[in-house]
């Protein structure tokens, strides 16, 4: 079933990408597209197959739950300092009032 | 030196005929010369880099050189290294220096290798033809008109123009094996898990794995020899003993049973391509591998599937990149939601808004079961088929791309058709399988064409054995690029 574009709307406001009025239509063209694509999918029975999520069968490897990590907040916020920060707080637009 | 194996750059080395330092001085001039027309490093630091051959030739005049100590290498700008420019080839990590060095990168350094500059890449590894990068597209060097495949296109495209010896790069559907078959230089994934992802920036992180680009199987063997082993710091790294990569490389093929699967040799595959992988079969044959006819009958629903997990995996890995803590962040926003909104749309070039919005399409409540839940059911299938064909077979050969490498701009409009170039690649990927391509002849206009080589789960010295074998008895990795310069 193609993609409306109010679907493609709400997709990107999911998402946290902004889609312009102007942009909608292309962008529903091309998912559209690959969702042709992905369709193919349906051809085949998976009835009864196992989901595979990972490739290695096993599951994941524990650790013990130690503190193995150093302070590196100084150096992080001098290499990849935040777009707005003051006294070493990151800086974003208001959310309360 | 510009053609040398690594065996014998380090053999020059340790013999004092070159050091490190006008070794890297030589291929830092070969990449002032020629990037301007290949665009295939977005950072080159002469100074560091000739610093750090100043310590690997202090290293080599004590007595404690390593296999790769001097030899420079540059990685896909995918990993972070520290101080480094680290970008992933997008705008919204333009201004990210790395605060750590990834694993590969502090494997390198431990070996005394040197970091010789970051290669340019699709914008976070989304793409078969490094044309999605922030930092513009990348060339072939057999012919500039042309991509050289991708996503880790600049790290093939410095190999195959010798502006370095060796590189890294990473692939989650093909991003090794297909530049490097496009670009005519050797590629090599290894099974999931055998190298760590730390420090690597995630695209698909069940599918990512690193891996060497090399003039020969036997460079890459050198190169999985340093960067293959346990790291407790990635929870997929595999816990396992050490291996030496180069130790099958001169084994006899006599008796090696070679899968032809024949989904990969039908409609689609271009003449010329199909003509070259033939005619390097017979070359197997001649060795002494049997051929044996195999199937791998869901293969062909590989791309479908892996558009719905990749961009699921990606659509979450990518959620990290806000404009809050780092990276760009948009200039104007009326509160957080719509600086998020602006920060992505601006920050995020439009392969990669595409795959977000896909992937956070078939993750969505109610959508889940029919997308997300039935290609992890088909990648079953596609992984079930490998164990059934290594039943009968000790590796599997065929094209790694349906076609040479195409113009630039050709595909860029229809995602539906660059997405296809995957096609013989990402079946390795879904099954976490090792997998290889070497240069096997050339095609439609003299471009480079690759023999795909797929083995069993940590079967990579055999497959590295079966493509040694080949290049004893052919010259295709040898041939360069002609017109450089």
């Amino acid at each position: 079933m193609p993609l409306t574009p109010e679907e493609v709307r709400a997709i990107a406001e999911l998402a946290r990408i902004g889609v312009s009025d102007a942009e909608v239509k292309t962008v529903q063209a091309k998912l559209n597209d690959i969702f042709e694509l992905i369709g193919q999918m349906q051809q085949v029975d998976t009835e009864g197959v196992e989901p595979m999520s990972h490739a290695q069968g096993s599951a994941l490897r524990l650790r013990a739950d130690e503190v193995k990590e150093i302070d590196q907040r100084g150096l992080f916020l001098k290499l990849a300092p935040a777009p707005d920060m003051e006294t070493g707080l990151y800086l974003v637009p208001k959310v309360l009032e | 030196m510009l053609n040398a194996s690594l065996r014998e750059i380090a053999s020059g080395l340790a013999r004092k005929k070159i050091s490190s330092v006008e070794l890297t001085k030589l291929f830092l001039g070969r990449i002032k010369a020629l990037n301007g027309k290949l665009n295939a490093f977005i950072t080159v630091d002469e100074e560091r880099s000739v610093g750090q051959a100043r310590a690997a030739d202090g290293l080599i005049a004590k007595g404690a050189a390593q296999p790769l100590t001097g030899i420079p290498v540059a990685h896909k700008d995918i990993f972070v290294a520290r101080d480094w420019l680290t970008t992933c080839g997008s705008k919204i990590l333009s201004n990210f220096v790395g605060p750590y060095d990834a694993h590969l990168i502090e494997r390198f350094s431990g070996a005394g290798a040197v970091l010789l500059g970051k290669t340019n890449m699709d914008e976070f590894a989304m793409g078969s033809s490094s044309e999605s990068s922030f930092y513009g597209p990348v060339k072939n060097p057999w012919n500039a008109d042309c991509v050289p495949g991708g996503s880790s296109g600049g790290s093939a495209a410095a190999v195959a123009a010798r502006m370095a010896p060796a590189a890294t790069g990473t692939d989650t559907g093909g991003s090794i094996r297909q530049p490097a078959a496009l670009s005519g230089v050797c590629g090599l994934k290894p099974t999931y898990g055998v190298v760590s992802r730390y420090g690597m920036i995630a695209f698909a992180s069940s599918l990512d794995q690193a891996g060497p680009f090399a003039k020969s199987a036997e460079d890459l063997a050198l190169l999985l020899n340093v960067i293959a082993g346990f790291d407790p710091r990635d929870s997929t790294s595999i816990e396992r003993e050490p291996e030496d990569y180069t130790r099958d490389l001169e084994k006899p093929l006599a008796g090696l049973r070679v899968g032809v699967p024949k989904e990969h040799f039908g409609e689609g595959l271009a003449p010329d391509v199909g003509k070259a992988v033939e005619t390097a079969l017979a070359q197997l044959d001649k060795l002494g591998a049997k051929r044996v006819s195999i199937g791998l009958p869901n293969s062909r629903l590989s791309v479908p599937a892996y558009y719905v997990i990749a961009p699921a995996e990606a659509s979450s890995n990518l959620s990290r990149f806000d404009g809050a803590r780092y990276g760009y962040r948009a200039k104007d926003y009326t509160d957080l939601a719509d600086m998020y909104r602006k920060t992505r749309a601006e920050g995020f070039g439009e392969e990669v808004r595409r795959r977000i919005l896909i992937g956070t399409y078939v993750l969505s409540h109610g959508y889940y079961d029919a997308y997300y839940l039935k290609a992890q059911k088909i990648r079953r299938l596609i992984a079930n088929d490998f164990t059934e064909a290594f039943k009968r077979c000790d590796v599997v050969i065929g094209p790694t791309s349906p076609t040479v490498a195409f113009k630039i701009g050709a595909k860029t409009s229809d995602p539906v058709q660059m997405y296809l170039n995957d096609i013989y690649t990402i079946p390795a990927n879904l099954a976490g399988l090792p997998a290889a391509s070497i240069p096997c002849g050339f095609g439609a206009g003299g471009l480079p064409v690759g023999l795909h080589l797929v083995g069993n789960y940590f079967s990579e010295a055999k497959i590295l054995n079966v493509a040694h074998r080949y290049q004893r008895e052919t010259d295709w990795h040898r041939r360069e690029p002609a017109g450089l310069q």
